[in-house]
């Protein structure tokens, strides 16, 4: 149950049920679509890029709690971020959410520094014992880079 | 090699009831832990789980027995060709086929179904042509028939489903026209757990002189079948789905359609005799079986078979009535929770979904629970597409399965409330 409650947290359960920038946005100048065949999770990302800085980002969809949830707070962290800064922000997440983080904190390395550096994005590290809902946790990023790097056909985890 | 069996599918089985705790102790998997709990296991509908005589058979074949069929004249290949044929007669039996010469051995299902729609429908579906399957297909048996299309300039058509699950006849009769060269039809929905009418398909079918081919994958391993008595030309089965290994299934035709059919592979064992000149072909049911088959899953799947007949369909047919029936009651009780496929002729498959909660996540917290579903699409997203959602939980259950593995599904919906609602 312990394990549950930590992929299940609070605020995951909150933004699932009320996911932020949950909206089509018609001045968007990048729109990518991700999607995970095996359980039909679906999720469109929008950006508007502006100077290199990510100027207002949404997605619309649907998903499982984990990844609706990621979408949303993803949404929330990047608002204003520059394009390398939120590439540089999915390498820590996935670092987080695959257990790679636990580990270096585990060795000495990085002591916490790259956990700290999510802030909010944190509550998903229950999801490295769960390696099956990774895919979940990190379909938005993916889309989400497809985006920045300016593709436009869909984006399958499979 | 034509033995010509008129003994009827267990018939002794009639007045047997399944001893589920007996049968229960017959398979090695279930007496395990998962995260702690007792291991529930309700995906039989994905694959089922082997009796310790499929694992005796396996490990006996390859610890005594192991050699290539039809052609060594020494001791070790002569024991092999005969269990290896002797399965097949087994097979023969099970579904009542006239002939041995009529089950062809292949992969499962999927490759069965393949095997038609390459050879057959290549044969006999051309340009305008059409090929009519129903909305509660497998993707096994939708896509094999759309690659074929595809390729002649044929078109796919869909024989609708009511709300319940449940093929409307009628309007399967309908699409039943001068233009169509084969109809595909699941015997049992792998999603919705539907019992579809296949005698009243067939004959409507046959009134127009058009074959069907039935997806048995689902259904032999639950009721009794009689290729006979349901007069299909053709018959697709698997063998994990019915306790055996997996990579070994039948495909069952009828042998007048067979014998016109041209090879879907060529290679050895297929082959009566070969010249750069010319090769003629093997007889039946040979020439589908092209090189060194898979002989050891084979010989387990042949152990799977003579499990079956000992606990009887026709028991094991009662008793997943029984175990569905309950569950439906229990789960349907469930606030928020909607069964999806509720057809009245129906049999081991519970498919459902709960309000504002995905099945990925249902999955997850049932299976810290001990419990085995499956969730997602089932290999059927236009099933999914008819019933508006983007995925369901699916229990499905197998002769080892009790009421207190349903009582433990009930416990674990009501922890996905908990943690979820």
């Amino acid at each position: 149950m312990s394990e549950l409650r930590e992929l299940y947290q609070e605020v995951i359960l909150e933004h699932s049920k009320h996911p932020r920038n949950f909206r089509e946005m018609a001045t968007a100048n990048h729109k990518v679509e991700g999607f995970n065949p095996l359980c039909g999770d679906h999720f469109t990302i929008y950006l508007d890029l502006k100077d290199g800085a990510i100027n207002d980002i949404s997605f619309q969809g649907s998903g499982c709690a984990i990844s609706k949830a990621s979408a949303s707070m993803m949404t929330q962290t990047l608002k204003g971020k520059s394009a390398s800064e939120a590439e540089a922000m999915f390498e820590k997440f996935h670092g987080l959410v695959t257990g790679r983080v636990a580990q270096e904190e585990a060795t000495g390395e990085g002591a916490g520094a790259t956990r700290d550096s999510l802030g909010k994005l944190a509550v998903f590290s229950g999801v490295s014992e769960f390696p099956l809902r990774v895919k979940c946790a990190t379909l938005a990023w993916h889309a989400l880079r497809a985006a920045l790097e300016g593709k436009e056909e869909a984006v399958s985890t499979e | 090699m034509s033995i010509v069996a008129k003994i009827p599918p267990v018939a002794a089985a009639k007045a047997k009831t399944l001893d589920v705790e007996k049968v229960r102790g017959d398979f090695p998997i279930l007496h395990q832990n998962v995260h702690g709990k007792p291991l529930v296991y309700l995906d039989n509908a994905a694959t089922t789980q082997k009796p310790q005589v499929v694992i005796d058979a396996l490990e006996r074949y390859y610890r005594h027995d192991n050699s290539n069929i039809h052609r060594g004249v020494h001791a070790l290949s002569e024991r092999a060709t005969d269990q290896y044929e002797k399965v097949r007669a087994a097979a023969q039996r099970l579904i009542n086929a006239r002939d041995t010469k009529e089950i062809i051995f292949v992969r499962g299902t999927t490759e069965a179904i393949n095997l038609v729609a390459q050879s057959y429908g290549r044969k006999h579906v051309a340009a305008g042509d059409e090929v009519l399957i129903t909305a509660m297909e497998h993707h096994s048996n939708i896509v094999p028939w759309q690659i074929l299309c595809e390729e002649k300039g044929a078109r796919l058509r869909v024989a609708p489903i009511n709300d319940r699950g449940e093929l409307l006849l009628d309007e399967f009769e309908k699409l039943l026209g001068p233009k169509t060269k084969i109809a595909a039809v699941s015997h049992l929905s792998n999603a919705l757990g539907t019992i579809n009418p296949v005698r009243e398909m067939v004959r409507m079918a046959h009134a127009r002189n058009i074959p069907v081919l039935v997806d048995g994958a689902q259904a032999v391993a639950r009721m009794p079948v009689d290729v006979q008595a349901l007069d299909c030309d053709f018959y697709a089965i698997s063998g994990h789905k019915m306790y055996g290994p997996t990579g070994i299934g039948v495909l069952y035709g009828k042998a007048q359609l067979l014998e016109a059919m041209p090879p879907y592979q060529g290679g050895g064992d297929m082959i009566a005799s070969v010249s750069f000149d010319k090769t003629i072909y093997n007889k039946l049911p040979y020439k589908f079986e092209a090189g060194t088959p898979n002989i050891a899953d084979t010989i387990g799947f042949g152990a799977a078979i003579t499990y079956l007949g000992n606990v009887g369909l026709e028991a094991i047919e009662r008793h997943e009535h029984d175990v569905l029936s309950y569950a439906t009651r229990a789960v349907e009780k469930i606030p928020g929770v909607t069964i999806v496929g509720t057809a009245r002729e129906k049999s081991g498959v519970l498919s459902f979904t709960m309000d504002g909660i995905h099945p990925h996540d249902i999955g997850t917290i049932l299976d810290r629970e001990g419990i085995a579903v499956r969730t997602g699409h089932h290999c059927a997203q236009p099933v999914m597409q008819r019933f508006g959602i983007p995925a369901t939980a699916r229990a499905s259950f197998g002769l080892y399965n009790t009421k207190e593995d349903v009582d433990a599904l009930v416990v674990g919906i009501h922890k996905v409330l908990e943690v979820l609602g």
